[in-house]
This record gives C-alpha cells, sequence and structure tokens, in this order.
C-alpha cells in the first residue's frame, strides 16, 4: 500500500458525502461499492486516501474483508466487502440483505482533504 | 451514414415498471426490445413456484405484456429477446403463441426457444463422471446438498440467440441466458461480429450490462443530484444504438422522464462490478477500465474504447436448493424513548423464545430508523426517534421452530413496552429458503445440449 505523498499542510477531515457518488450491489455474501468522484479533478485525491485499509477499518466488525480496485477512466474505485450480507441471497435476514445501500454507508467515512478545497464542496449543493 | 441499430431495455428485473416495454415500444424508433427478467434469487423463486404447478417456473408477467405489445412488434418488424422463460422456457413460449392467436396473429409471430441451460436431469450423472460442481464461494462440492438440489442451469450466451434470430424468430424465448447476451446476440447478428472479436464482444456485453437493470441507468436510483431528476413518473427506460464497430451510444425516448447522462451511466456501470479488469461471461471477458464516456448531447452519452479478451473454458451454474425456512416479525415503538422500549421488547422476545427451548440457526435483530442498514456507522440511536420500527428475523433448518416464532410477535402488544403498533399486518408469513450454489462447470458439458427451435403460432 503506497503511503499517501505530497499531503498538503492542512486539511479537514471531510465526509466522501461531499467528494463522491457511488452505487452498491451484491454477488452472494459480498457486497460492491463503486465509489465515482462527483467532479473527475477529485478522483487523484479519492484514489489517494480511500485506501483499502481505511476501507476495512471504515467497515471493521461489519465486513470480513476489502478489496480496491482503481477505474481512472471512469473517475471511480470499486470495492468488494467481503462477508457483508450475513451469506447473502435468500439465506440473510438482513434489510439490506442485497448491500444496496453499502454505498451510502462507505460515503459516511471521512478523508482529509485540504482545507480550502474542503470548505468549498461542503458548501456545493447536490 | 453507418447503419446503426436501437436495442431498447424494458424490463430490469421480474417484478419492474409494467408500461416500460409498452412505452419503448410506442415511443419512438426501436429495432429490439430486451427484457431482462432473471436475478440470482429469482431462478429459485421460479423453482418454487415449477415445484408447486409444473406449468409455472416462467416469468408469468412476460405473456401478457407480450398481448399488449405484439401487434405493434409484428408491424414493425421489432425483435424481442427475453430470459423469461426461468426454468420452463417452453411453456412460457407457448404461453406467447397463445396470446398471437388470441390476436389473430398466426403466422406473424416466431417464437425463438432456447433449452439446453437446465442441467438438473443431468446432474447425477455430471457428478458421477467427476464434475464435483463446488460452490464458488465456500469450495463444497455438490454432493454434499445434492438431495436438496431443486434446480441446476448454465449461464448460456449469446450463441442461441443469434441462431434463433438467424432463423427468423421475433420472439427469443429463454431459461439462463446471461443478461447481458439478451444485447449483444442482435449486435452480432445485425453486424455480422466474429465470436472471437474480443473487443466487439466485450462492447456488447457492456452495452447489455449497462441496460440490463432498466432505468437504473437513465435516471433510476441516481445518487448523484437525485432531486433534479424530473419526470420519474414516466421514467425513459434505456435505448442502446450500437454501431458496427463497437461504439454505442446510450440514450432514450423523447418526452420521458430521467437523465442519460455520463454520472447516471457510470453508476450503473460499477453496479454489482467484481474485478473491472475482467468481467466474466460466457461470450467473452469485458475490461471496464477501457470504457470511455462522454456526453453527446442531452440524454446521449457516448461510450467508446471498449476492450476484451478471450472467452474461458468454463461456464458458471447456477444452482437453487432448498435450505430452511425464515420469517421475519415487525413491531413499532412511538416517541418517547422509541429506541429503548423496541430493545425490551427484543430482550422479552428472545427470552421467551429461549424458554419456548426453540432453537434457531440465527436470529438476527434490526431497528429501523435506528441504524438498521449502517450499524455502529450510524452513529447512536436518537433519543427523540419520533419511532423505530423492531425487525426481528429468524432463521432455522426445521419449520416448527419457524411457525412457532411467528406467533411471538403479536402477544409482545398486551405483554410488553408501551406505545407499540404497526401489528395490523398479522403473523408474519413462514418463508421457504432457496439458496444459491454458484459453480463452474466445462463449457463443453452444456455447449452440445443448447438447443433452438423455431414455433410458428
Amino acid at each position: 500500500m503506497a503511503l499517501p505523498s505530497k499531503r498538503p499542510a492542512r486539511t479537514e477531515a471531510l465526509q466522501l458525502r461531499y467528494v463522491a457518488h457511488a452505487r452498491s450491489g451484491d454477488k452472494g455474501d459480498t457486497a460492491n461499492v463503486g465509489l465515482i468522484a462527483l467532479e473527475p479533478e477529485l478522483y487523484p485525491l479519492l484514489a489517494r486516501e480511500v485506501t483499502r485499509a481505511r476501507v476495512a477499518r471504515h467497515f471493521r466488525g461489519i465486513v470480513s474483508g476489502v478489496e480496491r480496485f482503481e477505474l481512472p477512466n471512469l473517475h471511480a474505485l470499486n470495492f468488494l466487502l467481503h462477508g457483508a450480507l450475513d451469506g447473502g441471497g435468500t439465506i440473510s435476514l438482513k434489510t439490506d440483505a442485497q448491500g444496496k445501500v453499502y454505498s451510502t454507508a462507505l460515503l459516511r467515512m471521512e478523508i482529509p482533504v485540504p482545507a480550502a478545497l474542503a470548505r468549498r464542496l461542503r458548501r456545493t449543493p447536490r | 451514414m453507418t447503419r446503426t441499430v436501437r436495442v431498447a431495455g424494458g424490463q430490469g428485473f421480474w417484478g419492474d415498471w409494467l408500461e416500460a416495454p409498452v412505452r419503448q415500444v410506442q415511443g419512438g424508433p426501436i429495432d429490439y426490445l430486451m427484457l431482462d427478467y432473471l436475478a440470482e434469487v429469482t431462478m429459485s423463486i421460479m423453482q418454487k413456484q415449477k415445484s408447486r404447478d409444473p406449468r409455472m417456473g416462467y416469468a408469468r408477467d412476460f405473456p401478457p405484456l407480450m398481448e399488449r405489445i405484439l401487434p405493434d412488434v409484428a408491424a414493425r418488424g421489432i425483435r424481442v429477446t427475453s430470459n423469461a422463460g426461468g426454468v420452463n422456457p417452453r411453456g412460457c413460449a407457448e404461453a406467447v403463441l397463445d396470446a398471437a392467436r388470441r390476436l389473430n396473429l398466426q403466422g406473424k409471430v416466431r417464437v425463438g426457444l432456447v433449452t439446453g441451460d437446465d442441467i438438473l436431469e443431468r446432474l447425477d450423472d455430471l457428478i458421477a463422471r467427476g464434475h464435483e460442481l463446488r460452490d464458488m464461494d465456500t469450495g463444497r462440492p455438490l454432493a454434499d446438498i445434492r438431495d436438496k438440489v431443486l434446480s441446476a442451469n448454465a449461464y448460456i450466451g449469446m450463441a442461441p440467440i443469434v441462431e434463433a434470430l438467424a432463423g427468423g424468430a421475433n420472439v427469443v424465448v429463454t431459461g439462463r441466458v446471461t443478461d447481458t447476451g439478451l444485447t449483444l446476440g442482435p449486435l452480432v447478428h445485425e453486424f455480422g461480429w466474429r465470436a472471437d472479436d474480443w473487443d466487439r464482444i466485450a462492447a456488447g456485453t457492456i452495452a447489455g450490462h449497462v441496460i440490463e437493470c432498466g432505468a437504473q441507468c437513465s435516471g433510476g436510483n441516481l445518487m448523484k443530484g437525485w432531486r433534479s431528476v424530473k419526470g420519474m413518473a414516466n421514467p425513459g427506460f434505456p435505448i442502446v444504438e450500437a454501431s458496427p464497430d463497437g461504439t454505442f451510444i446510450v440514450t432514450k425516448h423523447p418526452n420521458t422522464g430521467g437523465v442519460v447522462s455520463v454520472a447516471s451511466v457510470t453508476e450503473q456501470l460499477v453496479y454489482e462490478m467484481g474485478d473491472p479488469h475482467a468481467y466474466i461471461t460466457p461470450d467473452g471477458v469485458a475490461d471496464f477500465t477501457s470504457v470511455r464516456l462522454a456526453q453527446a448531447g442531452r440524454d446521449r452519452v457516448r461510450v467508446s474504447g471498449i476492450r476484451g479478451g478471450p472467452r474461458t473454458d468454463m461456464l458458471k451454474v447456477s444452482i437453487a436448493y432448498f435450505y430452511g425456512y425464515k420469517a421475519v416479525g415487525t413491531l413499532v415503538y412511538s416517541w418517547p424513548d422509541a429506541y429503548d422500549k423496541a430493545r425490551a421488547a427484543d430482550r422479552i422476545l428472545r427470552r421467551r423464545l429461549a424458554d419456548l427451548g426453540l432453537e434457531f440457526d440465527q436470529i438476527l435483530t434490526e431497528y429501523v430508523g435506528a441504524g438498521a442498514t449502517h450499524g455502529r456507522l450510524a452513529g447512536a440511536p436518537d433519543p427523540d426517534a419520533p419511532e423505530v420500527q423492531l425487525r426481528v428475523g429468524v432463521r432455522a433448518r426445521e419449520r416448527a421452530a419457524v411457525e412457532r416464532f411467528t406467533r411471538e410477535i403479536a402477544p409482545l402488544v398486551l405483554t410488553g413496552p408501551p406505545s407499540v403498533t404497526g401489528f395490523a399486518g398479522g403473523r408474519p408469513a413462514v418463508e421457504e429458503i432457496v439458496a444459491y450454489w454458484p459453480a463452474l462447470i466445462d463449457r463443453r458439458e452444456i455447449e452440445p445440449h443448447v438447443h433452438v427451435e423455431i414455433l410458428t403460432a
């Protein structure tokens, strides 16, 4: 895992909801979350800060393992959240048995964002 | 001018908006109408219905839908591809032919029936010859649950659809053909793409993926800017305008609601995505990291650059098996202290279940309105929440325990915490669980059995 290289000195914690949109689905007991930059220019920030380790920490105790894939062409990352659906499919007793809203659960995660950018993104109506 | 072929998506799953296919046919020019009815769990549901009535086992919505659109389909030369056949494609095809006869369309409706995906009758032979059909997720061999298997179908690709279209079918009814094959098939038929032209096969596959979930790529379930998506009372379902070189435009009919944008198409592209470099289908392997998207006008997104690789030697098999029973009961507790009341009720309920000596594989409690879907990520429940729904699910191998559970919900109304409501639905239903067992099989075991018949009304 590459460490973030040149992080600006002053950053603020910002929820991903201000940086990305997302859609999730299921395959068996695995949920996927496609995380898409709200603006193409925000993709490098996503790629740098939304690391596999951070996402795994965010979902600690909720999923058993995380994989991460990059899609720079779509300004998107794809995460596979294993063991996320309580057995999945028809076996699962969960309301979200098909992982449809793991997307928004990921958007709760905070990443460090340069302070000025964070302020602009928070103010941008979506 | 380059010839384009217009494939319209009309259903994203069994239970999708009934008006959509009709509006796709009536709202403007299309060449093909693609109707995808099958999700992973759908085959299990259809198998359950077939076990009760052998004439069932397909998407029952499909024949009445065809009855509404067949006159237009026949008059305008539109062709329909659908996996509505589920676990009984022949029954489904016969029902379409019956509809055609009622409409006096004899001679104008030719149904291409695709069979051979169903390997239930062949399972013992396949196992005996060394095909273990291990669960792709758990690694267990199918022999472990052989006596519980209810259905087994291989995912087959576009080839039989191409054959049916070449044979003159204007309605193609299949079982477990892949969602994407329903779109790729028409493009291969129209453009004469070679089956090993991997980039174009990947392009047609991704075109299929974009429209296989209906309006989910044209404004439905769109997260980015959802407030500004207009006209969703009449959502425009997606249309692919494909070119022979493998590029395509995603669009929708004029005067419909929703939106086709780079954002809406991107959200659909990443839906149910695994490794984006290798989207594996029976027809080839598509690379989603090669897809280029560009807005090409209002409600028009151009898709290009798609690359793909050779198909694999294996086909996926979808096996449904009897797993056990489950039930879900709910009650609603009101302010003040709604969450605390719901928690107290759950403790009482669990104690009663234990005292009755009932055994479950699992009891799952969720508090709707207090973190049911996001768990601890949602933070501490709001003590001032106007109401919280207690939702308790149980699962067991034996029916009796689940049956008894369903009788323990309503009594909580008079024997538990106060200000409780929302039990008007009565006792929860006991559901049989038909579970999904994905496996792989050598495609040479399947493809010689795939068969196309052309049936005429």
